[in-house]
């Protein structure tokens, strides 16, 4: 069996979904310069809802895909309208406040949201129901699975549409617009509130999304589950350069190949001193090294790089 | 002649500074009016103020004689305001091109836009040379044609334009002032914010002189410049 490559198709699937909701953080942050904390638990929320919905579809029987896709499409809807009422109760009112108000806030929210999840779907893990028969397929000495394909295909058609929204439409034109300078977009009849929580609204969507497929992958979730992932997401689009599409997207790509190959090969190199769990150490070193040399992140333009 | 814009006893206050106290002016439809006056006067804060950036502390804005006190800023390039701010404020990230299509943000007319578009390339070839390139790499001179043009882009009724002389090369200026002034001969009504006093006042037909805060003199552009005090003030001459 060929680790390296078996190590490098697991890293890309598990940074694609880190790219997914690390757009969410990066598209924020390049509008209004917040780092939203409570985005992570969106994620989390779209994972449950979308387990719950599963969960009734698959007690009557019915399998595959097609209730995977049933759950997708609550959860966004569910998602849009919590990220939606994130931005509006949490940062609008704190928009002229100075930084450390929103950043409080949103830690705020990350926590209500995790002690909410708490009292509707309780403290345990709970399991995804197995909808799907996940077939394999062999490909030069490695394993890629069926629902990593999807994973793979459905995060690579989401970023491509992000990325054409952004880069050539004229609701894309005015979100870049209104992240450069929000006063000259006004003069220019941009709505630049409309124009920010239309951004909530597209991050949380891809989030809702990354939810349902991180439980479809691994096959549980909590709520507390938001936490790592969102630390992680974050991290890469702080890699990638945070405020650019494409550095969300590298930054969480890298950071899933780096940790499964530190997580394949750390015990072996080191003679087991360093076990498989210290992959998560390697990824925030890397993120240190990079910050060092590079402080605006591997895509971000020197000085203020945003959307 | 009709009036497009009436300001009356407009206040604008940063806290406790007064910067604007009071003052009253007004603009007819198709006129060129010059607002000039020292740094510090008070100009930006004015126009600023006209143009939706600062809320006024008190006084009225009318507007084809409606009030523009409490419009939001995004309403008001639909009513027929454009602002070309201090500073220019280009969006140094977008191209050349995307810029001039914020300008047009909330239009619809496509054949307008497109004919607009080539009426702005022909006033400024420069910018037809780097529609690609993004504003944050061009020269000053350049970025104000850009923010002029972007501006133009909108169609506006009254065009706001905060020293757009500034920090340029003499060349540059003439470029820029000729396309102001064609533009205004052309019927688009245009008030002119210039430290550049003499320059200003050769392109309009009225003149309001800013001090402190307050108007002090209002004149035809002809009276400011043979008027003694303008021209020992503002255009370094002895009288
Ligand atoms: N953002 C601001 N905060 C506080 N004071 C300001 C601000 N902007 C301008 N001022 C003050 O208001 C006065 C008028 O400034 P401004 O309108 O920029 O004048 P001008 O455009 O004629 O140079 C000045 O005294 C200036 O220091
Ligand atoms: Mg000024």
């Amino acid at each position: 069996m060929d680790i390296f490559l078996q190590q490098v198709i697991n890293g890309l699937v598990q940074g694609s979904l880190y790219a997914l909701v690390a757009l969410g953080y990066t598209m924020v942050y390049g509008i209004i310069e917040l780092v939203n904390f409570a985005h992570g638990e969106v994620v989390m929320v779209g994972a449950l809802v979308g387990l719950s919905v599963i969960e009734r579809i698959a007690s009557r029987g019915d399998t595959g895909w097609g209730v995977i896709a049933i759950g997708v499409l609550v959860a966004i809807p569910s998602c849009m309208a919590l990220g939606l009422g994130i931005e509006r109760v949490a940062y609008r009112p704190l928009r002229k406040a100075p930084r450390l108000a929103p950043l409080i806030s949103a830690i705020g929210v990350s926590i209500a949201l995790q002690q909410m999840a708490a009292l509707i779907w309780g403290r345990n893990y709970l399991h995804y129901p197995d909808v799907l028969s996940n077939p394999q397929f062999h490909i030069g000495g490695a394993v890629i699975t069926q629902v990593q394909l999807v994973i793979l295909a459905t995060t690579g058609i989401l970023m491509l549409l992000t990325w054409l929204i952004v880069q050539k439409t004229a609701l894309g034109r005015a979100m870049r617009a209104s992240a450069q300078n929000p006063s000259v977009a006004g003069l220019m009849g941009v709505n630049v509130d409309r124009i920010i929580a239309l951004t909530f609204l597209m991050g949380s969507g891809l989030a809702a999304v990354a939810g349902v497929l991180v439980g479809t992958y691994y096959g549980v979730g909590n709520h507390t589950m938001g936490f790592m992932l969102g630390l992680k997401a974050f991290t890469a689009a702080v890699l990638g350069g945070i405020g650019s599409l494409g550095g969300a997207m590298l930054g969480g790509l890298l950071l899933g190949v780096i940790e499964n190959l530190g997580a394949g090969y750390l015990g072996s190199v080191t003679n087991g001193t360093i076990g498989s769990n210290y992959s998560d150490v390697l990824a925030f070193l890397m993120l240190i090294a990079v910050l060092v040399l590079r402080p605006s992140g591997l895509m971000g333009e020197r000085g203020s790089e945003k959307v | 002649m009709s009036t497009l814009l009436e300001v009356k006893e407009l206040v604008v206050r940063y806290g406790g500074i007064e910067a604007v106290k009071g003052i009253n002016l007004h603009i007819h439809q198709g006129e060129l009016v010059t607002l000039i006056g020292a740094n510090g006067a008070g100009k930006t804060s004015t126009l600023n103020a006209l143009a939706g950036l600062l809320k006024p502390a008190s006084g009225e804005i009318r507007f084809e004689g409606e009030l523009l006190n409490s419009s939001p800023i995004h309403q008001l390039i639909q009513r027929g305001l454009a602002l070309v701010p201090e500073g220019r404020g280009v969006f140094p990230r977008l191209t050349v091109e995307e810029n001039l299509a914020m300008g047009a943000y909330t239009r619809k007319d496509k054949p307008g836009m497109r004919a607009d578009l080539n009426q702005v390339f022909e006033s400024f070839p420069r910018l037809q040379e780097r529609r690609q390139q993004k504003a944050g790499t061009l020269s000053g001179g350049e970025q104000q044609m850009l923010a002029i043009g972007r501006a133009l882009m909108g169609r506006p009724k009254l065009l706001l334009l905060d020293e757009p002389s500034m920090g340029l090369a003499p060349l540059m200026v003439q470029t820029i002032f000729s396309v102001i002034q064609r533009v205004a001969k052309e019927g688009m009504t245009v008030f002119l914010v210039e430290q550049n006093a003499r320059l200003a006042l050769q392109s309009a037909q009225r003149a309001y002189v800013m001090e402190g805060g307050m108007i002090r003199f209002n004149a035809s552009a002809n009276e400011c410049l043979s008027d003694p005090r303008v021209r020992l003030a503002y255009l370094g001459e002895d009288s």
